[in-house]
This record gives C-alpha cells, structure tokens and sequence, in this order.
C-alpha cells in the first residue's frame, strides 16, 4: 500500500470530480429548463478553452481580460445556438432533439480541429508558482485554483436559483411552463438564458483543463464524463449533479489506484465510470436525487 | 350586445365569435361575451362545454382559429401568455399547479416576477443597489396576500406537503401576487369540503369587492355560482346558450335541458309511467 498515492489520487479526484459537477450542473441546467439532453456540452468545455488560448496567445492579453472575453463570448454564442438551432425544435420528438445535438457536437469538433489544429497547445504560463504545500503535499497551484473556483461556481448556481428572481422564474418553467407562463415568465428568455450560464460555465472548466493539460480535442471527453455523473445524481437534479461528478472523479481514481496496486488490467480510470453508470441505470435508473418517473420520458 | 353593460368603456375584457377547433373537435363556436369592470362573471355548463378552452383563450394558452379577444380596449389575440400575465391577466388552474418543491413564500413570489425589476447583476450588489429595498416592498405586499388568505401559518412550509384546500388557497395567492386587473379562475372549489368553499367563496367576494379585482369563474357549485356571481354566461357543446342575472340563467329552459340535462327527459318518463300505470290500472 503506498498511502501517499492513495492520498494524491482522491485530491486529484476530488479537484477533477469537482470540474465533471459543474459541467453536470451545466447539463442538468439546460436539461431542467429546456427538455434537452444536450450532447455537445463537452464541446462547449473545449470551445471555451480554444477560444481563451486564442485570445491570451494571439492577442498577447493577460489572463483576466482573456478569461472576461472568452465569458462573453460564450454568452453570446450559448443564445445563439438555442436561437437559431434549438427553438425551430421545440415541440419535435425528443429523439430528433438529440441527434440535433450530436450534430452539433459533431460539427463543432470537426470546426475546432480546422481552426486551430490537431495537436494540443499548452496555455501561457499563469500562475507564478507551479504548486503549493498543502498538509505536506504538494498541490499544483491551478488544481487548487480550479477547486476554488469550482466552489464559488457551486455557490453562484444555489444564490441564483435561490435569491434571484430569474432563478426563481427557471424553477418555475422547469417546473411547469404552462404556469411559469401565466405569471409573466417569457420561457424564450428562460431557454436562452439556461444557454447561456451552461456554455459560459462550461468554458470556466475548459479553460481550467486547458490550463493544466493544454488544450486539444480531447478535453471534450469531459462532456462523455458528465453522463455517468448527471446519470448517477439523477437527471434533472443541479444538487445531484454537483454530487455526481464529485462521485465518480473519486471512483475512477479509486479504480486507478486498486488498478496500479493490484489488478494491474491497465486503464480503468477511463472504464470504471460507465461500469457506474450501467450499475445505475440498472438498479435506480432514476439517480440519486432524480425525479422519479423520469425514465418515462 | 345584449349583455347588460350599459357603457362600452366600461368593458374590462371583450370576445368576440371565438372559435376554436381542435382538429375535427370544435371545441368552441362563435363564443362572445363582454365582462364589465368590476365584475364576478361566471362561466357554466356540463362537462366539455368548453369552459376551460374559453378560459384558456382569454389566458392564451390557446389561440382561436377565428374571433378577437380585446383586453382594457386592446386586441389581445396574437400576444403570447407571458406577455397577457405582465397586462394584468393571471389566472389559476383546474388542477392544481403549484411549484410543488417550493416553500409557499417562493410560490407567490413567482407571482411578482413581473414586478421585480432587478436583474442578476444588481441582486449581486444586493446591498449596494435598490435590491434590498425593493425586495422589502415586494414582501411586504406578498404579507398582505399572505394575511388574506389566511395561510400564514404555512408561509415557510414546502407547497407540495400542504393539505389540498391550503394549495388552492395558495394557488389564488400566487395569481393575485401579480396584481392583475383580470383574474380567470378555473373551478377554485372543485373537491373542497363544505367549509372550505364557503372560506374560498369568501376570499373571491373579497377580491372582488375590497380589491377591485375583476373575476371570471368556471365553477360548478351552482349553490356558490347563484350566490356570489353577478352574471352568469352558459356554455354547452362550446356554443353560448344563455347570458345574464344568475336567476334568469338558471330559469331559461334551455339551460334547464343542457345543465340540469335528464330533468326534462324524466318528466316524460315519469308521465310514461304513469300513463303505463294507468293503462295496468284500467286493465285490471
């Protein structure tokens, strides 16, 4: 057993579990307010990394500027793909709904690997000291930073859907948009907003692991890690979500590590959170804290 | 028109030959009323007559094929829901619809959604910006409406744990925290106890006389309806068969046949008998 291992998997599940809860929560937002399952939310986390590479590395800008830019652009683009791809769908099958959106996922890694290339580019160096001492380990600086803003991420979602009032009429149109409706709640703004939180979010995650392993293609894989997560903490539950990702960031570096001392199979970080998100669709397909008559739909 | 009201600017809400086809389903035709500011207008009629499509017509849930919907004056047909909530029309539901994970504080603060006008950037400068201010105002009147309706009691509670006369009542409360003009209710006393619609019957005398609200009801408790409605419109097989006082409604015989429907048809089976009866009698 080597304990210092141990220990250094679960911080470094508990920092990447952290990053899969806010894509989660990201999906399980458009989820809640729109009825989408939204397959591209991983492209939308490597749409924000390229585009805030691009900004710091053509454009020479420093890193805040670079991260506020890349925000609104985000903003501007999640309102624009439900306008013009999502709302001429509302009220199709849900299944068209869906390759609508594999398409779009499609699309967007194909347009990426045209515009910025293949191989993966490392961000400018951003903080001055690569790690810190935390209870004699050492802890990447931007692991820590990325859990910090994780955090403050979780803690933005609850005061917003707690204390503001467009929170407040997105509960209500998850709810019912029929009664959100009847009191004055525009629903197209409801959509276009839910949009526009989860790709600007998504973008914060993307460029965090963009930071620390640079940014290429594959950090859309984070959108594949967000279904055993949103699956596992139930598919319409932001709470759940959050859960979820934290969930399985420690049990695929739980497997990584029995992997390494014992089985020696090779990969299991990559295989064991869809081994959890088979388990639980077979035996509470319904999540943690999910709905429960969600499966009918 | 021969509905009653004397000056047309007294009309707070006017429809004209709605109708309203749902495929080959005509669930409305050629429908048209006028509701005076003020008023406590009742729309009755058997099952399927249409009531709650006409209901929604006015909320815009629906959009009728044919026919205009004026609302203070305006034409109102082609607005969206949302857009008819924030002039001044809420509504309630048939089934109940509350935010059931919601505490009955949120619920009606739903309500004002409309009314607050802080967005997401001044609620983070709550305390620097007019947030906190007018989050005050807006509790305040939400109190008021608590202390109406007399829940209270369970402000805090989670909406969905409470009994179900309480949901309705917090189901009005939500609809009147947007401070409409107009006020659509469908079937606010459907399965409640003798007592609870004698309370709900109160709040809508209430609203409608101390508030200035004005109502339009689908109800089916023709005691509660005769009781508290100014005028009474009849709806049957979506077509309007009778408009006016409630005691005029209820003694046309047309209504008589559509609402009370088997009364007719059992004074000639009650003559059949007897003439049978007679017949048995003379043949003994």
């Amino acid at each position: 057993m080597d304990w210092t291992l141990f220990l250094q998997l679960m911080i470094n599940g508990l920092i990447v579990g952290a990053l899969y809860g806010v894509v989660a929560m990201c999906f399980v937002l458009i989820y809640k307010a729109s009825q989408v399952v939204n397959f591209a939310q991983g492209e939308f986390v490597l749409i924000g990394a390229w585009v805030c590479w691009f900004f710091l590395t053509k454009y020479q800008i420093p890193f805040v500027w670079g991260f506020l830019l890349t925000l609104v652009f985000m903003v501007i683009f999640g309102i624009l793909i439900q306008v013009v791809v999502l709302r001429p769908m509302i009220g199709e099958p849900v299944i068209s709904v869906i390759m609508v959106t594999i398409g779009l996922s499609i699309v967007f890694q194909a347009l990426m690997k045209w515009a910025f290339g293949v191989f993966a580019q490392p961000f400018p160096p951003i903080f001055e000291r690569e790690s810190v001492a935390v209870f004699g380990l050492e802890v990447r600086t931007v692991y820590l930073v990325s859990l910090l803003v994780s955090v403050g991420i979780m803690a933005g979602f609850a005061y917003f859907f707690k204390a503001t009032r467009m929170g407040l009429a997105m509960r209500a149109t998850a709810f019912d948009q029929q009664v959100a409706q009847s009191l004055g709640i525009s629903i197209r703004s409801v959509f276009a907003m839910a949009w526009a939180i989860s790709a600007a979010v998504s973008a914060v995650a993307g460029v965090v692991v963009g930071v620390v392993n640079g940014v290429s293609s594959a950090l859309s894989f984070i959108g594949i890690k967000v279904f055993p997560a949103v699956i596992l903490g139930g598919l319409d539950s932001i709470v759940g979500g959050v859960l979820g990702g934290i969930i399985i960031g420690l049990v695929e570096n739980l497997a990584h590590f029995v992997d390494s001392q014992w089985l020696h199979w090779g990969n299991l970080i990559e295989v064991v959170p869809f081994w959890v998100l088979i388990v639980i669709l077979m035996i509470k397909p319904y999540g943690l804290f999910g709905t429960r008559d969600i499966e009918r739909v | 028109m021969g509905d009653g009201i004397t000056r047309p600017s007294d009309r707070i809400l006017e429809v004209e030959d709605v109708s309203l086809a749902f495929g080959g389903v005509r669930a409305l035709t050629d429908v048209g009323f006028a509701v005076a500011k003020g008023e406590l207008f009742a729309i009755i009629g058997p099952n399927g007559a249409g009531k709650t499509s006409m209901l929604n017509c006015i909320s815009g849930r629906y959009r009728p094929q044919k026919g205009t919907i004026r609302f203070q004056g305006s034409d109102v047909t082609h607005l969206s829901p949302n857009h008819r909530a924030t002039i001044g029309i809420g509504r309630t539901f048939q089934n109940l619809a509350l935010f059931g994970h919601m505490s009955v504080l949120d619920n009606i603060m739903v309500g004002r959604h409309h009314l607050l006008r802080s967005n997401v950037l001044s609620g983070a400068l709550y305390w620097l910006g007019g947030a906190q201010k007018e989050e005050l105002a807006h509790r305040r009147e939400v109190e008021e409406i608590i202390d109406f309706l007399e829940i209270q009691h369970v402000r805090k509670a989670t909406a969905g744990t409470l009994s179900y006369g309480l949901r309705k009542r917090v189901e009005l409360a939500r609809a009147i925290a947007l401070k409409p003009e107009l006020i659509l209710l469908d079937e606010p006393m459907a399965g409640m106890n003798l007592e609870e619609k004698e309370d709900m019957a109160r709040y809508i005398v209430d609203l409608n006389e101390e508030w200035g609200m004005t109502v339009v009801m689908i109800e089916h408790d023709m005691g509660v309806v005769m009781d508290i409605s100014h005028r009474v419109m009849v709806l049957d097989f979506g077509r309007r068969i009778a408009e006016g006082l409630p005691a005029e409604v209820m003694a046309h015989p047309q209504v008589r046949r559509a609402y009370l429907g088997v009364a007719d048809d059992e004074e000639v089976a009650d003559e059949e008998v007897a003439e049978d009866g007679a017949e048995a009698g003379a043949g003994r």
